[in-house]
Formats: C-alpha cells, sequence, structure tokens
C-alpha cells in the first residue's frame, strides 16, 4: 500500500542558503507524526514546501502516490495561529466556513449544508456555545480551535498542523489531542510541528528529528532516543531529573 | 432652496448624482477590502500617479477624450503599483517608503506635463486642472454615463468574487492550500482598485480620491464586526459622500467636489468614532458610567 506522504530528496533555499537539504521521509497511514528540532531548523518551512506554498529547488513529494495538488482536496491545514490579522471583522462560525471554501467552489455562497458541517465542526473542538463570536474576543487557546475546527470541514485524508500547542491553555491542549486520537482512529494522517519535547512519547507514535536536515524518522520508541536529540539539538538541550530534558528556549 | 429644486429637475444633475452614487458605493466596498489588506496608501499612490497618465493622454491626442485620458490614468496608476511593490520585494527599502517615493515622483512629473498642457493653445481650455481636485458637476453626459457604468461593472465583479477576496484577505497562505490562485485573485483586486480610483478622479480629483476609498471603510468598521456588514455600511456611506458633496458642488460653478465629498466622508468618520454602538468613545463612556452607577447602587451607596 501506498504512504499517504513520501518525500524523496526535498531541498528548499531562501534566497542561497538551503534552508531544508535533502530532506527524505514516509510517514504511514493512520499515524500522528511530530516534527521537533530546534527554532530555525526549517519546520514550518518543510510543511510549508510540501504545501506548495514555498517553492522548492528540488525533490519530489507524493501525497497517496500521486504529485501534491491542492485541488484533489486529500490535505488539510493549520497554519501558524500568529499568522493572521485577528481583529479581521469576522466570526468563529465564518472562518470555519472558509475550509469549505475548496468544496463550494467558484462564485457560490456556503450552502446549508457547509453550515451544519461548520457547526458540528465547531461542536467537536468545543467552541460551539461561540459560534458568532467575533474573532478578536476569542482566548488564544479557543482562536487555535477555531483554526482546528477549519481544518476539519476540510474533509482531507491527510492534516499538517503547525504548532497547535504553542500559547494554549490546558483545556485546549486537551481538546486538541482528543481531536488527534479521533483523526487516527479514521484513518487520517496527522503531521505536527511540536515544540514541547515532554509530551512528544505521550501524544506522537510516530517523530521525524529535524535540524535543516532529517536527523532520524521512524517509531517514536526508536527515534525518539537522547542520543539522537543531542544530534538534532547539538548544545542547546538541558537535563532534568528522571532522564526528563528540556530545551533552552532561545525566543 | 428653489436653486436646488430646479437643479435636481435638471437631467443632467441627475445623471452626476446617479455617477457619484455608484462611484462612492464602488470606492467604499473596495476600500474596505483595501483598508483590511493593509494597502490603503497604495490607492493614494495610484491617485496621484494617475496624473501624468491623463496629461499624456491629451499631449497625444490634442483632445479632452475621456476615455483616452481615463486610460493614460489607468497605465501610469498600475506602472506606479507596480513600482511599488517592485521596489518593495527586491531592495532594501520598505514599502512606506516605495510609496512615499512613487507617489510624489509620478505626481510632480504630472504637474509638469499639465504646466506643459496648459501652455499649449488648446490646452488651457482643456480643463485638465479639474482633475486635481474634481469637478463632477461640470462632467458632460456621456463622461457621467461611463464613469456609472464602470462603477457598476466593479461593483458586480466584486460581488462575484467576494468569497475569494474575503479569504485572500483574512488568509493568504490557507487560500493558496486550498488551491485558489492566490497571485491571480490579488492581480484582480489590483486592477479593481485602480480601475476605482482612476474613474473616480474626474469627480474626486487626484489629490482626494484616496480619501474616499479609506474614510467610509474605516467609518464602517466602528459599527460592525462581520465583513459583509461593513462593506455594505462602508459602501452606503461612500454613496452619501459622493452625493452630498456633488449636491454642495452644483450650487455654484467653481466650487471644486472632491473636497466636499471628503467634508461630509470625515463628519460620518467622527460620528460614527464618537457615537457608534459598541465602539464609539462617546457611547463607552456613558455605557461605562450606567454601570458604575448600578453598581454603587447594588452596595447602597447612592439611592
Amino acid at each position: 500500500m501506498t504512504n499517504p506522504i513520501e518525500i524523496k530528496k526535498l531541498t528548499v533555499a531562501y534566497d542561497k542558503t538551503a534552508v531544508l537539504k535533502d530532506i527524505q521521509f514516509s510517514v504511514p497511514k493512520g499515524s500522528l507524526t511530530a516534527i521537533i528540532g530546534p527554532n530555525g531548523a526549517g519546520k514550518s518551512t518543510l510543511i510549508k514546501a510540501i504545501l506548495g506554498l514555498i517553492p522548492k529547488v528540488s525533490g519530489d513529494i507524493k501525497i497517496y502516490g500521486k504529485p501534491y495538488r491542492a485541488k484533489d482536496r486529500l490535505v488539510g491545514y493549520v497554519p501558524q495561529r500568529g499568522s493572521v490579522d485577528w481583529d479581521f471583522p469576522t466570526s468563529a462560525l465564518d472562518v470555519v466556513l472558509m475550509g469549505r471554501y475548496g468544496h463550494i467552489g467558484w462564485f457560490k455562497r456556503p450552502g446549508k449544508e457547509d453550515m451544519a458541517l461548520a457547526k458540528e465542526s465547531l461542536k467537536k473542538v468545543g467552541m460551539d456555545a461561540y459560534a458568532n463570536r467575533q474573532i478578536s474576543q476569542l482566548s488564544g487557546g479557543q482562536q487555535q480551535r477555531v483554526f482546528l475546527a477549519r481544518a476539519l470541514v476540510q474533509d482531507a485524508q491527510v492534516y499538517f498542523m503547525d504548532e497547535p500547542f504553542v500559547g494554549v491553555d490546558a483545556a485546549t491542549e486537551k481538546a486538541i489531542i482528543q481531536l488527534l486520537t479521533d483523526l487516527k482512529d479514521q484513518g487520517k494522517t496527522v503531521i505536527v510541528v511540536h515544540h514541547d519535547l515532554q509530551t512528544v512519547e505521550e501524544y506522537f507514535d510516530h517523530c521525524i528529528l529535524l535540524n535543516k536536515e532529517v536527523i532520524a524518522s521512524g517509531v517514536t520508541e526508536e527515534v525518539f532516543t537522547l542520543e539522537q536529540l543531542h544530534q538534532t539539538y547539538g548544545g542547546k538541550l538541558a537535563f532534568l531529573d528522571k532522564g526528563k530534558v528540556m530545551v533552552e528556549q532561545t525566543r | 432652496m428653489e436653486q436646488i429644486g430646479q437643479m435636481l429637475l435638471a437631467a443632467n444633475t441627475q445623471w452626476v448624482l446617479i455617477g457619484t452614487l455608484l462611484l462612492g458605493l464602488a470606492s467604499g466596498i473596495l476600500g474596505s477590502f483595501a483598508l483590511l489588506r493593509k494597502q490603503s496608501l497604495i490607492g493614494d499612490a495610484v491617485a496621484h500617479a494617475a496624473l501624468p497618465g491623463i496629461c499624456i493622454g491629451f499631449m497625444l491626442t490634442g483632445e479632452r477624450s475621456l476615455i483616452i485620458l481615463l486610460i493614460g490614468a489607468t497605465v501610469t496608476g498600475l506602472l506606479a503599483a507596480y513600482c511599488i511593490q517592485y521596489i518593495a520585494s527586491a531592495s532594501i527599502l520598505k514599502e512606506d517608503t516605495a510609496i512615499c517615493l512613487i507617489l510624489s515622483t509620478f505626481f510632480g512629473v504630472g504637474i509638469v506635463l499639465l504646466t506643459k498642457v496648459q501652455q499649449m493653445p488648446s490646452g488651457n481650455k482643456s480643463g485638465l486642472d479639474s482633475f486635481i481636485f474634481g469637478q463632477a458637476a461640470g462632467m458632460v453626459s456621456s463622461d457621467v454615463k461611463l464613469m456609472a457604468g464602470a462603477a457598476a461593472l466593479l461593483l458586480i465583479v466584486t460581488i462575484i468574487f467576494f468569497k475569494e477576496f474575503k479569504l485572500i484577505t483574512f488568509d493568504a497562505e490557507f487560500a493558496k492550500g486550498l488551491g485558489l490562485p492566490v497571485s491571480a485573485l490579488n492581480f484582480l483586486f489590483m486592477t479593481l482598485l485602480v480601475a476605482v480610483v482612476v474613474i473616480g478622479i474626474q469627480a474626486v480629483g487626484v489629490i482626494l480620491m484616496a480619501a474616499l476609498l479609506i474614510t467610509p471603510a474605516i467609518s464602517a468598521r466602528y459599527w460592525t464586526n462581520s465583513l459583509s456588514k461593513m462593506v455594505m455600511i462602508s459602501g452606503l456611506f461612500g454613496a452619501i459622500s459622493g452625493v452630498i458633496g456633488t449636491l454642495i458642488s452644483s450650487l455654484d460653478r467653481g466650487i471644486p467636489t472632491g473636497p466636499f465629498i471628503v467634508v461630509t466622508a470625515t463628519i460620518i468618520f467622527i460620528l460614527s468614532i464618537l457615537f457608534a454602538p459598541a465602539r464609539g468613545i462617546i457611547t463607552l463612556k456613558i455605557k461605562r458610567r450606567m454601570t458604575n452607577h448600578q453598581l454603587l447602587r447594588e452596595q447602597g451607596q447612592v439611592k
């Protein structure tokens, strides 16, 4: 069976310096994969390159065995929360509806079915009570859940999420994890850019360790080892008791 | 009063009013998007950059044909818009610097050319100088119909692509991820923006056209948190400004239209910032005082 995501020899450059070199990995169906690496390792860049949001220098990207095309609607995307202006005059429900635009097509307005799907999706992330709230009046965690709901209505097979856990409250973190597990149970594949090394083993069954190139990728138990982490983070790892690791945040 | 009554009966005035109403509507609606896309200043630069195009159009043909003048205005307006985007992306200069540079350069050249045109034998009667502050009342009927038709067309295109414009304005990356042709849509929007500025300059003038684009939009933002409502309110404010400005300037010869349209739009803006429900400064003050009073009463400190 073909893997949902198959990346071969992907290289991406800004100006003349390569940010991603010779990236190669594949992700099996129904897996939850974390992309881990230090700041500037090219984690977001990797997602954007796969989605064709930024040009690649070379490489082969296959989604379910075919070159990636947005039209096929196989891929859902949750960008970083900070990438949009939350003062935009729109409601939570309206943002979720945007996830349907690919299905609705040109010249048409969202219909009853789209509306129902969007509401259902808001319910799944526990935000149905906030459907008509202006988005600037939502907390960071609630905004993140709206973004997740928008990706859900895309009804995709593969999901890419860029740091969904950053700056969210405990309730939202739980809601996101529940959602990821649901997606996995439905046989969908999820790839998440992740920062918190302490929760990797608990949340994800697969890992990609990235620092401009792939240091290691595969099943979490095999990949997520101290030695490999050292190699990924260089000297920036600090150790805590009981074998726990944490990264010195340089932000 | 009698004067206004007579004026309103004149067929040409009615056309001019319909024209400025549609123009205000279209520019209010496109202005809302321009404001949210943080492109307000580009509209201003495009309007100023239209002046050299108008003069070149006149110099090449030697007559005052509105179509030719507007084509000239579109060419230099678009050129300015692309120069700004090119400078901002390809050099170390930031966008605001690029806008400032391009706006003043193009407008300066425009004034030089206008001086030249007025020295030409046919030029001093051309009335090209009315393009600086706008003269809606003096527009001939065919010009007004052209403006009204073009404004109506722009409105229709914007309504057709409303959903797509909304998405690329809020989250262009997500739009790209959905497979929307974001660059083509950006280009389409830029073209609509340039078009509304260009058709408006005869009535409103190159210097103040940007105000008709942006002032109704910022006023509308105070009244609502929904994009579709903001766009409608902004269109309404634009239309009101256009009509009132035109009425005032029709009262006598030599009263420019643009400044009065802008003054009207500004009055609407001041009323919005003070009294809009939920956001107006005075509305908020009154609300706060009422809640404070109620709290004190509950605590038994006031009767």
